[in-house]
């Protein structure tokens, strides 16, 4: 798989986000650049959208 | 032999579960939970898995996913019922008290007021908890009986109807940590101490893991503590009382354990995805001797 493939922007700003290993959905990926979490909602090519925020019944 | 995986979010966890299930050769699907419709009267594409794992980070889309697969005839892991006790503290602790497994007293009232009674019972400082909830959310300690007022009436006032089941525990002054052992397949495989400055010690709140040996004693109370939830897989949540010993505070039907497997040295994934596979396979076994006696009695009655 290329590098090109393996990065994508961030929904929050901008900067590209990589992912060491083959996507998949529902990953989550951390943006270096602004901190936000994100969600792999697509795996080809790569996109990410914010990941949801903590819900009360989530848990171990 | 298929098994399918649950989930909601793909955490570390997840991808742990999912390498060690390739590893094993088994063939695992990732089912994101949030975009899947069940009929509930027609399994559909569900037919072709003899397992489920759930992993989702919902408990209710957990109880809810459960419940359809289960009526399908389809082997969870954990159990509906497992979860159903692991997931609710005070189902936990009726499990515990009935098994004979020590945990920390409780008591459990309906509003404010007999709260603050029941508090009282137990003696300051105590611990007021939500039924339902995980990773130290809205864990309070109240230590007299202005903070026990404060925090009644708050829970009360503000809390949604979950939040005002007043579950109440007797404080135990724990060395700084508690420690955790994970069970899988009714026996313990590795044990790890959660230690922090903070009187909560739950890692998603800044807590450090470390490896320690597993005791006979640490064995034996997790063994029957998961025995006593029907759990397959579960994280035993124990607390050392200065006075009472070892207590079993909580069960988790869904364990996290990224930061275990280093310092305990076990792979807790590939013990997690044996167990599973070995579920499915007997599920697996049973299904077909099923279909294989369905046929003969259909051959017998023609």
């Amino acid at each position: 798989m290329t590098q090109a493939t393996m990065t994508a922007a961030c929904p929050e700003c901008d900067a590209p986000v990589e992912l060491t290993r083959h996507p998949l959905n529902g990953q989550i990926a951390n943006c270096t650049q602004c901190s936000a979490e994100l969600e792999v909602t697509n795996t080809a090519p790569i996109t990410f959208e914010l990941a949801p925020e903590v819900e009360e019944d989530w848990g171990e | 032999m298929r098994i399918a995986m649950t989930y909601t979010r793909l955490r570390t966890e997840e991808r742990m579960l999912l390498d060690a299930f390739e590893n094993i050769g088994v063939d695992a699907t990732p089912v994101d939970i949030r975009k899947t419709v069940f009929d509930p009267m027609d399994q559909g594409e569900w037919s072709a898995y003899d397992a489920v794992i759930d992993r989702s980070l919902s408990l209710t889309n957990t109880l809810n996913s459960v419940r359809i697969l289960e009526g399908y005839g389809i082997r969870c892991i954990n159990p509906l019922s497992a979860i159903e006790t692991c997931s609710d503290k005070l189902a936990t602790t009726i499990a515990l008290i009935n098994a004979d497994v020590p945990t920390p007293r409780v008591r459990v009232a309906t509003n404010a007021q007999s709260g603050l009674q029941a508090v009282e019972q137990l003696g300051y400082p105590a611990v007021i908890k939500p039924t339902v909830g995980s990773w130290g959310r809205l864990v309070a300690r109240m230590n007299d009986q202005d903070a026990a007022e404060a925090i009644l009436e708050h829970r009360e006032t503000l809390g949604s109807a979950s939040q005002n089941v007043f579950y109440i525990q007797e404080h135990i002054d724990k060395p700084g940590r508690d420690i955790r052992i994970f069970v899988v397949g009714g026996q313990p495989i590795a044990a790890i101490a959660r230690s922090s400055a903070h009187w909560v010690t739950n890692t998603a709140r800044g807590a450090t893991a470390q490896g320690i040996e597993l005791t006979d004693e640490l064995r034996d109370l997790s063994i029957r503590a998961a025995m006593a939830t029907g759990a397959d897989i579960a994280a035993v949540d124990l607390l050392e009382c200065p006075s009472q010993g070892l207590l079993v505070n909580e069960l988790n039907h869904s364990m996290e354990f990224r930061n275990s497997i280093e310092t305990t040295g076990v792979n807790i994934a590939e013990h997690v995805a044996r167990h599973a596979a070995e579920i499915a396979e007997t599920h697996m076994a049973t299904r077909t001797q099923s279909s294989a006696a369905q046929l003969v009695h259909e051959a017998i009655s023609t």
